[in-house]
C-alpha cells in the first residue's frame, strides 16, 4: 500500500449523493446574542461545502455544532440519519466519526507528531500500536511531514502543524471533515501547502465542510458555497454562480469588500 | 552537637520515620489530590461541588487539628488502623504512624489538588477540544492530554507543596510518632547545655532533605519541559 485510502472505513448508510449531515431549524443563543438563526443545511456525501461570511456571522459556531463542541438550543442535527447524541460515550463515538481541524492547530503539545496521530486510533478505535503507527506514518507522508514524525509540535512551522492536524483527523477515518478557518493563523506561503492538502482530499471524495476566507479554495474545490451573515444563511449556490452573480445585498457588499483588495 | 553524634543511631531512626511519613504521604497525597482535582474540573456538577467543599474544609483546618482528629477522635469512630503493625529492623510502623499518614495525606491532597487545578487551567482550551474532537471520552481527555500537561505546569507549586509536607511531618511528633522533631525535643531535654547545637544539627539535616526534594523537582522539570 503506497497511499493511505481516504474513504471512510465506517459502515455508512449514506450512498454517494445521499444526505450525510443535515441541520434543520437550528437556533443558538450566546446570552442575548442570537448567533444561529433558523439554519437549514444539508451536506451530501462526497460534497465539499465552503462556508464564508464576515466575522461574527456565526460560521465557526455552525461548524462546531456539527460535532457538538457547541450545543444548540433548538432544531435538529443528524449525521448519517442519526441525531447527535447529547453526551457521554455515544457523543464520543460520534466525534470519532467527524474529523475536525482547528484554526490554531491544537496539536497535543506534549506528544510527538506521530503520537498526535496515533492517540485516537489506539485509544478510541483500539487499533494496535504497530498498525496505528504504520497508518499514521502513511498519512504523515501523504501530507508531506513524514520526516518530522519524531519531533514535537512546537518544533514545526504553522503550516506543517496544520497538515499534521489534518493527518490526525484523517487517522480516525471520519465520515466527514470539518475545517474551522484552517488557514487563518498561517503566513501566506504556508496557506498554500495546507490548501493543497485540502484540495487533494476534496478530489478524493471526502465530505468536507470548510469555514474559510480563502476564496481561491472555494472556487477550485467547493461544490457549493454557503454565505452567512448575522447568524443566518443568506444564500447558497455553486461557487461560479455565487462569485459572479451574488443574489443578496449582503453577499454583494461582502464580496465587494474582499475582492477589491 | 556532640549529643547528636553520640545518639546518631536514634537520630537516624527518627529521620527514617520522618522520611517514611513524607514518602508515603507524598505519594498518596499526589494520587488523592489528582482525583480531587479531576473532580473539581470535571463535567459532573455534584462532584465539582463535593471536591470544592472538601478542599475548603480541609485546607482551612490547621494541620495539628487534622492529626489530632485522626490520632484521638478517629479511633472512637472506628478508624483504628489496628491492622497496621509492621516491623522492619528497628522501624515499627504502627496504627499511630498510620493515622498520621492518613492525616498528612488528606491535608496535603487539598494543596496538591489546587496546584493541579492551576496547572489544568494553564492548558489551553483548544487542547481539550482537539482531544474531544477525536472521540476521547472525558476520562481519556484528562488522562492522555490535560493531566500530563497540567502536571508539567504544576511542577513548581507541587514541589513547594511536597516540601511543605516534608516539614509538616514534624507535627506528627506532637501526636507521639517518634520522628525527628520528637527525638530532638528528647535530646534537648536530656542535653540541656547543648540545645543550640542540637537545634542547628536537626535544622541542617532538614535543609539537606528539602534540598534533595527540590533538586529532584528541578530534574523532573527539566526532563518534562515541552520541546
Amino acid at each position: 500500500m503506497t497511499q493511505a485510502p481516504v474513504t471512510p472505513a465506517h459502515e455508512t448508510q449514506a450512498a454517494p449523493g445521499e444526505p450525510l449531515v443535515v441541520l434543520s431549524g437550528v437556533e443558538k443563543w450566546f446570552g442575548d446574542l442570537h448567533v444561529l438563526q433558523d439554519i437549514d443545511l444539508t451536506v451530501k456525501r462526497g460534497e465539499v461545502v465552503v462556508v464564508i461570511g464576515p466575522s461574527g456571522s456565526g460560521k465557526s459556531t455552525l461548524c462546531r455544532t456539527i460535532n457538538r463542541l457547541e450545543t444548540i438550543d433548538e432544531g435538529d442535527i443528524t449525521l448519517d440519519q442519526q441525531p447527535l447524541p447529547a453526551e457521554g460515550k455515544a457523543l464520543a463515538n460520534l466525534r470519532a466519526e467527524v474529523g475536525m481541524v482547528f484554526q490554531s492547530f491544537d496539536l497535543f503539545a506534549h506528544k510527538t507528531i506521530l503520537e498526535n496521530v496515533t492517540l485516537g486510533p489506539t485509544k478510541v478505535l483500539k487499533q494496535s500500536k504497530a498498525d496505528a503507527e504504520t497508518r499514521a506514518q502513511e498519512l504523515l507522508d501523504r501530507v508531506g511531514v513524514g520526516h518530522q514524525a519524531k519531533k514535537y509540535p512546537a518544533q514545526l512551522s504553522g503550516g506543517q502543524q496544520q497538515r499534521v492536524a489534518i493527518a490526525r483527523a484523517l487517522a480516525m477515518q471520519p465520515k466527514v471533515m470539518l475545517f474551522d478557518e484552517p488557514t487563518s493563523a498561517l503566513d501566506p506561503e504556508m496557506i498554500k501547502e495546507v490548501l493543497e492538502v485540502m484540495v487533494d482530499l476534496a478530489k478524493q471524495g471526502m465530505t468536507m465542510i470548510v469555514v474559510t476566507h480563502e476564496m481561491g479554495f472555494a472556487r477550485t474545490a467547493a461544490d457549493r458555497v454557503v454565505f452567512m451573515a448575522d447568524g443566518r444563511i443568506q444564500e447558497e449556490n455553486t461557487p461560479e454562480e455565487f462569485f459572479t452573480n451574488p443574489q443578496t445585498d449582503r453577499a454583494k457588499d461582502f464580496l465587494g469588500k474582499i475582492l477589491k483588495h | 552537637m556532640q549529643a547528636v553524634l553520640d545518639n546518631a543511631d536514634v537520630v537516624a531512626l527518627a529521620f527514617t520515620y520522618t522520611v517514611l511519613l513524607f514518602l508515603i504521604s507524598g505519594v498518596l497525597s499526589l494520587a488523592l489530590g489528582t482525583v480531587v482535582a479531576a473532580a473539581r474540573v470535571g463535567p459532573v456538577a455534584i462532584l465539582r461541588r463535593a471536591a470544592a467543599v472538601y478542599v475548603s474544609i480541609i485546607r482551612n483546618t490547621p494541620l495539628l487539628i487534622v492529626l489530632i482528629f485522626f490520632r484521638f477522635a478517629g479511633p472512637k469512630i472506628g478508624l483504628t488502623w489496628s491492622f497496621v503493625d509492621f516491623q522492619f529492623g528497628r522501624v515499627n510502623l504502627n496504627n499511630i504512624f498510620a493515622a498520621c499518614v492518613v492525616g498528612l495525606t488528606i491535608y496535603t491532597s487539598t494543596f496538591v489538588a489546587e496546584a493541579l487545578r492551576a496547572g489544568v487551567n494553564a492548558v489551553p482550551l483548544g487542547q481539550a477540544e482537539a482531544a474531544r474532537a477525536i472521540g476521547l471520552p472525558f476520562g481519556g481527555v484528562m488522562r492522555h492530554v490535560i493531566l500530563p500537561q497540567a502536571f508539567r505546569h504544576s511542577l513548581p507549586p507541587l514541589a513547594s507543596v511536597q516540601i511543605a509536607l516534608l516539614k509538616n511531618t514534624t507535627v506528627a511528633g506532637a501526636v507521639s510518632v517518634y520522628e525527628a522533631f520528637n527525638r530532638m525535643r528528647d535530646l534537648t531535654n536530656d542535653y540541656a547545655t547543648q540545645r543550640i547545637g542540637i537545634f542547628i544539627a536537626f535544622a541542617l539535616i532538614f535543609v539537606l532533605l528539602v534540598e534533595v526534594v527540590s533538586l529532584a523537582a528541578n530534574r523532573i522539570e527539566r526532563r518534562w519541559r515541552i520541546a
